[in-house]
């Protein structure tokens, strides 16, 4: 029983992480139908960033105080976004779309580039903040802490920027946007401004998930295009541009990660293709697809 | 005498009956015309029968023979090509390689990987004789994204006819020309179309280019059919003329 | 075009390809034995990058797993010395070529459902999935410390590995790699310029009437991609001899990476391009990696500046301006 529930909590972890990434490269795939390659090298940079700043603070800030240091991670890959969508993407919407995917995927290879310039071949941590919250026991099990609160953070971004979008005038913006650019642009929508606002919080997304992770997985380099593949799997499951889709999608491939850890080791990423396969064959445009 | 006959054909988007239980036929040889305002169901109607939709219900005959199950290739080999409205030519290869193009994937030939297209003579020669049918041979080397508006449309028709069909469907051939380029154009389809006794169905919104070019006419209303008969007829019948022409009927 | 015209167009393109021949049969005799095993790196890597843009410039779609067919042409090559014990080149070149030929085709299944980034995607993915299996898999594939592959014969053991590895690799095998890549551009050159060839660009300009004027899309889909596959399989049979070893990282998604650059970089819009792109590229990575450790840096800011200001590539520019300077004023 204790096992089960431990899993469960173990696949939770995952699916938040894993929630936060997606989620950031749907939403810019649903306003400016681009996939951002770069997206997962966004999610180490903030895993970096944070990693680097909690290393500055740990010996000055008490420890609590702490957790508001790692937002600057997350900050930090917003700002990088906000610079790069104006610069670097704007010019290209008028030519055909793979100039837009070539773009990304050169900002892919920069950033890991820069991630080692800056912080050098060796792993990252911040493990004083896993550390802190300690272990809590319930119900018959001891789990770390510090995963309770990543999966708390994942429900609460799934449901903020489900109310973010859903709810404000800034979210009937972006839909109206993803729904037709120039229909919006017609009717008086900033399509300038919605497209940078958009992307940088895609990058927010990525850049926070990067930053809540980092005290237990490290920055390592290596670990964008992972996250990058497996935030893809979750997008074609959920449905790419699609928030409920990430949502689904980050919850089925967390728990089969679980089991595949226990179960299938060596196979583990090839049963998620295999699921992400399937899905692609039963419905090609993924489980929350929209019309 | 039929050669495409449609039964009970019907297509839903949504909560929108797009094509509602249609029954639509063409004779052998003749130039149809396929009217109604916009949404009447027209496009959807021939994106059915050229198989680029799946129907609902209904079923679909050429020839006597069901071709509701067919794909796409089997009913061109089968004898239906179409234009399309939105003009939808391969902009980035030659007016020439266009037409070509079509003519290689009619013989079969495209399964070729290791013979130089440009060497195949009969197939040079039956695109250069489509293109100078079309008024096109001056253009011959142009890259097609690089036509005009007139000349594409002409294009898009050549590369359907190209196919050598029985039924060649035209949506729209004269959609975004100017009045003056519309008659050229319809000249030239239809000198074409009935010189080699093509069966065509056009869908056209302008009445002139309607009246003046068809044998038949069936007019369209929310997905069914309203109307069909001659020219005469349908000029004639009160409820065409109400619910689609208007009032500006031409005498 | 009609035939003729044809000929005509494709006259001054041969002449100047015949030039640029004499000139890479010369190079073992100018240059110094390192400079020409770099042009003979050069020449593999443009093999592969013809094979990719049979899929980026003639069929529009962009992949970012090439690595795979690159990886598997030479992991087989590989396998087969060290389970089989062969050391005839011919048997490798067959062999790398079967290989990635037989994978692309697997992949391909997947792959040509989609387009756009959900092909990209997929098959970047999958060659993550032969990424991790030759990392993983040490047993068969020597993990991170690769597997290594010595000298082979060469012609049906006519020419054998001389005393000087370096010497056989800038003499003999210089040639031998010279010889296959001519042939393979040919057979591109055929391929690209042969009706199955133009119902690619068919496809790439417009999938849907491709589909109406009688092409079977997803099909020639799936022949275009196993094409490019075996291509790029064949440069990475041809790549294992000339580095001796071969280890995960010709399978991990950077070596994808450095195909789509050698291509964007040349202009996927030529037929030259890829491979000016590929000796480009060898001739930066070289000199960059002496001036730098970050060399994925520079490479990553010169890709940007090129898809930004160059978007036609180094051989799209020059054609564009040859033809304008053949034509000063261009008619409006």
């Amino acid at each position: 029983m204790d096992t089960l529930l431990t899993q469960i909590l173990n696949s939770l972890f995952y699916a938040s992480t894993l929630f936060l990434i997606a989620s950031g490269l749907s939403l810019v795939y649903g306003v400016m139908r681009i996939v951002n390659m770069a997206h997962g090298n966004l999610y180490a940079f903030g895993a970096y960033v944070a990693a680097w700043a909690v290393g500055l603070a740990a010996s000055t800030l008490h420890w609590s105080l702490l957790f508001i240091v790692l937002l600057v991670g997350a900050l930090a890959a917003a700002a990088v976004g906000a610079l790069l969508e104006p610069t670097l993407l704007r010019p290209l919407y008028r030519r055909p779309e793979e100039y837009q995917l070539l773009m990304t995927f050169g900002l892919l290879l920069i950033l890991e580039d820069v991630m080692r310039l800056v912080w050098g071949p060796h792993p990252l941590t911040a493990s004083a903040l896993s550390d802190a919250l300690g272990s809590i026991s319930f119900m018959g099990v001891t789990y770390p802490g510090y995963n309770l609160f990543v999966i708390a953070v994942g429900v609460v971004a799934a449901v903020g920027l489900g109310a973010f979008v859903y709810r404000t005038r800034f979210g009937v913006m972006l839909r109206a946007t993803s729904q037709n650019m120039r229909m919006a642009s017609a009717l008086g929508i900033d399509v300038k401004r919605v497209y940078v606002q958009a992307f940088t919080l895609g990058c927010l997304m990525a850049g926070l998930g990067g930053a809540i992770v980092v005290p237990i997985q490290g920055a390592v380099l290596g670990m964008g295009i992972d996250a990058l593949i497996l935030a893809f799997v979750v997008v074609v499951i959920g449905g790419l541009g699609s928030l409920e889709g990430a949502a689904v999608g980050a919850l089925i491939v967390g728990f089969v990660r679980t089991l595949g850890i226990t179960y299938f080791a060596e196979v583990e990423l090839a049963v998620l293709y295999l699921i992400a396969a399937v899905v692609l064959f039963v419905r090609p445009a993924g489980l929350f697809a929209r019309a | 005498m039929t050669l495409l006959a449609t039964r009970g054909l019907s297509k839903t988007f949504g909560a929108l009956r797009a094509v509602d239980n249609v029954d639509f036929t063409v004779r052998p040889g003749e130039f149809l015309a396929l009217i109604g305002s916009n949404g009447a169901g027209k496009t959807t109607l021939v994106n059915l029968i050229s198989g680029l939709f799946r129907p609902d219900a209904g079923r679909i005959e050429f020839e006597g023979r069901d071709v509701t199950q067919q794909s796409v290739n089997e009913r061109i080999r089968t004898g239906i090509a179409r234009s399309f409205q939105l003009v939808n030519l391969f902009d980035q290869m030659s007016v020439f390689d266009n037409v070509a193009l079509t003519v290689f994937a009619r013989e079969r030939k495209t399964r070729s990987l290791f013979a130089l297209a440009d060497r195949d003579a009969a197939v040079a020669d039956e695109a250069a004789a489509i293109l100078a049918q079309f008024g096109l041979a001056t253009r011959a080397r142009m890259v097609a994204g690089g036509l005009s508006q007139g000349e594409r449309k002409l294009l898009d028709v050549a590369v359907a006819y190209a196919l050598r069909p029985r039924l060649l469907f035209l949506d729209e051939p004269t959609s975004g020309v100017s009045t003056r380029e519309k008659a050229p154009i319809m000249d030239v389809v239809t000198s074409v179309v009935r010189s080699q006794g093509i069966t065509a169905v056009v869908i056209e919104h302008d009445m002139d280019v309607v009246f003046t070019y068809s044998d038949r006419i069936v007019a369209m209303h929310q997905g069914a059919i309203l109307a069909d008969g001659t020219p005469d007829e349908i000029r004639r019948n009160d409820q065409v003329t109400s619910t689609l022409i208007g009032t500006v009927a031409p005498a | 075009m009609s035939p003729a015209a044809a000929r005509r167009s494709a006259a001054p393109q041969l002449a100047a390809a015949a030039l640029v021949l004499i000139g890479l049969v010369a190079v073992p005799w100018l240059f110094s034995t390192f400079q020409t095993i770099t042009v003979c790196y050069g020449l593999v890597f443009a093999i592969a990058a013809l094979g990719y843009n049979l899929l980026l410039g003639y069929t529009g779609l962009l992949s970012f797993g090439h690595s795979a067919y690159f990886g598997m042409g030479a992991y087989t090559v590989a396998l087969l010395v060290k389970y089989m014990e062969w050391t005839s080149m011919e048997a490798f070149v067959v062999a790398g070529v079967l290989g990635a030929g037989a994978v692309a085709a697997l992949f391909g299944i997947v792959c040509v459902r989609y387009t756009r980034i959900f092909f990209g995607i997929l098959t970047l993915a999958l060659s993550q999935v032969l990424w991790s299996l030759a990392l993983k898999l040490f047993w068969v594939t020597g993990g991170t410390d690769g597997l290594r592959v010595p000298t082979p014969k060469l012609f049906f053991s006519l020419l054998t590995p001389a005393e000087d590895k370096l010497e056989f690799l800038a003499y003999r095998y210089y040639y031998y790699v010279l010889i296959l890549f001519v042939a393979a551009t040919a057979v591109m050159w055929l391929i690209v310029h042969s009706p199955f060839g133009k119902a690619l660009q068919a496809i790439r300009d417009n999938e849907t009437r491709a589909e109406f004027v009688g092409v079977q899309v997803r099909r020639y889909r799936w022949v275009a991609f196993v094409v490019s596959g075996a291509f790029t399989g064949l440069a990475g049979a041809l790549w294992v001899p000339l580095n001796g070893l071969t280890t995960p990282d010709i399978v991990y998604w950077p070596f994808s990476g450095r195909i789509v650059f050698f291509v964007v970089l040349g202009g996927f819009r030529t037929f030259w391009g890829p491979i000016v792109g590929a000796m480009a590229y060898n001739y930066l990575e070289t000199y960059a990696v002496g001036y730098t450790v970050y060399w994925q840096l520079v490479l990553g800011i010169v890709f940007v500046l090129i898809v930004l200001t160059l978007p036609q590539g180094l051989a799209g520019t020059a054609e564009g301006l040859l033809r304008r300077m053949r034509r000063p004023a261009p008619a409006t």
